[in-house]
């Protein structure tokens, strides 16, 4: 039976968004511990950790987060390890935040001046205290606008979630299609909900950015 | 509470034991070969100049005093501790040995007073009011007690080099590298960081500089080392060094800095 999309249809995508943020922030948090080990291990001075690492990266950036989302997915099940959606969307978008974000903070590491790392190396400050106490609180001004960003992208790809049957703002999109037949009306709301979304933390990391890049020039 | 390095040192004090010495230390960068061979002594209370033309490897070598460096063969002692043994080493020796940088590298995001008092409170465990007593000491013996709130970067470069000397002498070491510590600094900004290094050097601190600066090495340094292509050339008392020196090299860096020797013959 095919209904007209009126205001309860919209609500229903509305009320959608919570899974949307709720997948977002989630992995974006998992993605966020991994990125730091990532990051860490990509500027050591192991070479082995560097290189596995590195693979790692490799990988997540050749490969589309569709396929990513589908290995983890199917690849569980077939594993004997029956995800639902929700751990697999979460798992898959974690790994691969943790890849983009680990790629974006070695980036970040390594713009500290190499000095800083040698004046607390030569004050015998060991690995840990000049990671925590000099470098990384460097690091982090240089990072926020790139990471902010990539928080941007990361809310859009869970819209990849709803392939795998997870019921965020693109899937509720898709059943309210379904019972309206009003693909244009229901699509357009729902990419509006994504760009009130995503529009505001641009902006932020826009802002952020001229901020750092004013002060660091002082 | 004397470390490990300080109760080596006090019972070998009978004036024999070296501060530093090198034993044909060889440093590569790939294939270039940056320290050839270098051995040098250099005793408690000793200040030394190193000097040389760009390239020839006089901050390499201080660099590898502690340890910023790696040394391919050879060995360092400092205060008899062999820095090649292995990693704990290199801590009890970094310990003991401050350095003075040409950027500063001060921690811009920390006041002047956390930067001089991070590392006595992470590494030698001292609690915070002692620690920032002793810093507004050393601050107050360069002469910038008044700038412990600010930032590096509201400060002059001269006074961001003193800061930077008054955070390595917060860990209270008993060597001080100096890596062209005067080399980044405006012109008008070089004597009040050499007075400094002046008034260190009276104190009786050990200390083996970098510098291009002749004057100061004529007033405090006790041997002028000088290097050219990773090797030293000749070692000798400043007096004996500007007004006698032994190597053709060494006469022509000499006469390029622009110093006029007594007694040259070709």
């Amino acid at each position: 039976m095919i209904r007209p999309f009126g205001f309860n249809e919209f609500l229903f995508i509305l009320t959608a968004v919570q899974w949307t943020i709720a997948l977002s922030a989630i992995a974006f948090c998992g993605g966020g511990l991994g990125g730091l080990a990532i990051a860490l291990a990509r500027t050591s001075s192991l070479k082995l950790l560097r290189l596995v690492t590195t693979g790692y990266i490799r990988l997540f950036q050749g490969t589309p987060l569709l396929m990513q989302l589908f290995l983890v997915y199917f690849g569980a099940n077939i594993f004997g390890l029956p995800l639902n959606a929700w751990i697999a969307a979460l798992l898959a978008l974690s790994l691969h935040a943790s890849a983009f974000l680990g790629e974006i903070w070695r980036g970040c590491i390594q713009a500290v001046a190499p000095g800083q790392n040698e004046a607390a190396t030569a004050l015998a400050l060991n690995y840990r205290d000049r990671m925590r106490y000099v470098i990384l609180p460097q690091a982090a001004r240089i990072a926020v606008a790139p990471t902010v960003g990539f928080l941007v992208q990361l809310i859009k790809g869970t819209s990849l979630a709803s392939i795998i049957g997870f019921m965020e703002l693109t899937r509720s999109g898709q059943i309210i299609n379904n019972a309206t037949f009003e693909p244009f009306k229901v699509f357009g709301v729902v990419a509006l909900i994504y760009f009130s979304l995503c529009w505001p933390l641009s902006l932020l990391a826009r802002r952020l950015e001229r901020h750092f890049a004013r002060s660091t020039a002082k | 509470m004397p470390s490990d390095l300080q109760q080596e040192a006090a019972r070998k004090a009978q004036g024999a034991e070296a501060a530093v010495r090198m034993e044909g230390v060889e440093k590569y960068y790939d294939a270039f070969h940056a320290l050839k061979h270098i051995d040098l002594e250099v005793k408690s209370g000793e200040r030394i100049v190193i000097c040389g033309p760009s390239g020839s490897g006089k901050s390499t070598l201080i660099r590898c005093i502690n340890c910023l460096e790696e040394i391919q063969s050879g060995r360092i002692l400092v205060y008899g501790r062999d820095l090649t043994s292995g990693s704990s080493a290199v801590e009890a020796i970094r310990r003991e040995v401050g350095m003075v940088f040409q950027q500063f590298n001060l921690f811009p995001h920390m006041t002047v007073l956390e930067n001089c008092t991070l590392a006595p409170r992470r590494v030698r465990g001292v609690s915070r009011e002692e620690a920032e007593a002793a810093a507004r000491r050393y601050l107050e013996r360069v002469r910038i007690p008044e700038q412990a709130e600010k930032y590096p970067a509201q400060l002059s470069g001269g006074q961001q080099q003193r800061v930077a000397i008054a955070r390595a002498l917060c860990m209270k070491p008993r060597i001080m590298l100096f890596d062209e510590p005067t080399s980044a600094l405006d012109p008008e900004m070089v004597q009040e960081v050499l007075d400094t290094m002046i008034d260190l050097a009276e104190g009786g601190m050990t200390m083996l500089c970098v510098t291009h600066e002749m004057g100061f090495a004529r007033k405090v340094a006790d041997r002028v080392v000088f290097m050219d292509e990773g090797e030293i050339v000749e070692i000798a008392p400043p007096t004996e060094f500007f007004t006698r020196p032994q190597h053709k090299r060494t006469r022509k860096f000499l006469g390029q800095i622009g110093i006029q020797q007594q007694g040259f013959s070709e």
